[in-house]
């Protein structure tokens, strides 16, 4: 949003920008808080620059292991650093807000709005869209946060405990936390 | 205690204990529905269904949807913010101390741990979804393996890609369109 009203004052361009964005977020983002990431790659880490993708990893791993919902989490996270807790707040009240229109209207008129066949077709085509953009994502991302040997071994380890295995999030997060120190605390040791 | 008050204190509890994101909080939901009379376990298979099928996190969705039920728009802002209310807290606290902790050795150790298995999580979190999207469900033969559809318009957009970068939204839009066109 560009055309803020300047009476608003350049105070309240971050809240508002936050909102702004965390709405878009919420409104394009189908499924779990996975998919949100490539739209939080776009709005959070390319065009506002408020965190890095690195950071964003951290704020995920944080998101799983702690309370609550991914997608809300994250934008905690993002908004705090921006603006402290009030930022927070605005960046989430963003990403709920869209779910609170498009649910009400829903469940006003619409009880057997899944099984309608447009909209079942139009769910088939954007997963397709989800498919893409998530690998683009996952592409960046393993660019990004894996740098040597240790972190594709870390990275193949928790896909057999979670995929294979059945391990849960919470742990596998732990284990592979626990992996760092360790192999980190070694490596120093040796130089 | 009134049904409004109860509704938004199991919801802030939800928030509270489920961790790992929206599905997590379906057990919670169940348990509403066998606790109290506020709706049914098939309406919460319609809920699900719905809140898989509509933008926003599914925790969300599901939490309003059911305000809304049982409230109108003044539980639906509230079951909602409840359930948000126990993140914002937690995430603004552990926020507050990575500022303090970010340059300790041991923080930044865990988190040089964590990366890898982050991007490992969400390759697994996607692979059900690539599954259903790609192959057909009930195959007869083997030409019948892949969903053509769906390939086609994945190859179409890398394809196109390679030549322009698009926005994420665009891409969502242009694939729900083609999927209403082409009845997927």
């Amino acid at each position: 949003m560009r055309c803020i009203p300047s009476f608003l004052g350049e105070g309240m361009k971050i809240y508002i920008d936050l909102f702004v964005s965390w709405f878009k977020m919420g409104l394009f983002t189908f499924g779990g808080g996975y998919a949100m990431l490539p739209m939080i790659q776009k709005e959070v880490i390319e065009k506002h620059k408020w965190a890095t993708e690195e950071e964003v990893m951290d704020y995920y791993a944080i998101g799983q292991c702690t309370p609550g919902i991914i997608a809300v989490n994250t934008a905690t996270f993002i908004g705090y650093y921006q603006k402290g807790v009030l930022g927070g707040i605005v960046a989430t009240l963003g990403v709920i807000t869209p779910s609170l229109i498009i649910i009400s209207l829903i469940a006003t008129a619409l009880s057997n709005f899944a099984q309608i066949t447009i909209v079942q077709n139009a769910l088939a085509g954007i997963r397709v869209a989800v498919c893409y953009l998530m690998i683009t994502s996952i592409i960046k991302l393993w660019k990004s946060s894996i740098k040597d040997t240790t972190g594709i071994i870390i990275f193949c380890g928790a896909f057999i405990l979670s995929y294979f295995l059945d391990f849960s999030v919470v742990i596998t997060i732990l284990l592979s936390a626990f992996i760092g120190v360790v192999i980190r605390n070694i490596r120093r040791r040796k130089i | 205690m009134s049904t409004f008050l109860l509704l938004i204190f199991e919801f802030f509890k939800t928030g509270l204990f489920a961790i790992g994101g929206g599905l997590a909080t379906i057990p919670f939901l169940q348990d509403m529905a066998v606790k109290y009379n506020w709706f049914t376990t098939e309406m919460l298979t319609t809920m699900i269904a719905i809140s898989e099928s509509t933008p926003g996190p599914m925790g969300i969705n599901m939490a309003t949807y059911v305000g809304y039920h049982m409230f109108g728009l003044p539980g639906a802002i509230a079951t909602s913010l409840a359930l948000v209310a126990p993140s914002i807290i937690v995430i603004c606290i552990i926020a507050n101390m990575l500022t303090k902790f970010k340059q300790n050795q041991t923080v930044q150790d865990v988190f040089y741990g964590l990366r890898p298995a982050v991007v490992s999580l969400i390759l697994v979190a996607c692979i059900d979804i690539f599954l259903i999207t790609l192959f057909n469900q009930k195959f007869d033969s083997i030409f019948n393996l892949f969903n053509m559809k769906s390939v086609f318009l994945l190859g179409a957009l890398i394809v196109v890609n390679q030549f322009k970068k698009l926005h994420p939204i665009l891409i969502i839009v242009t694939c729900a369109l083609t999927g209403i066109l082409f009845a997927f």
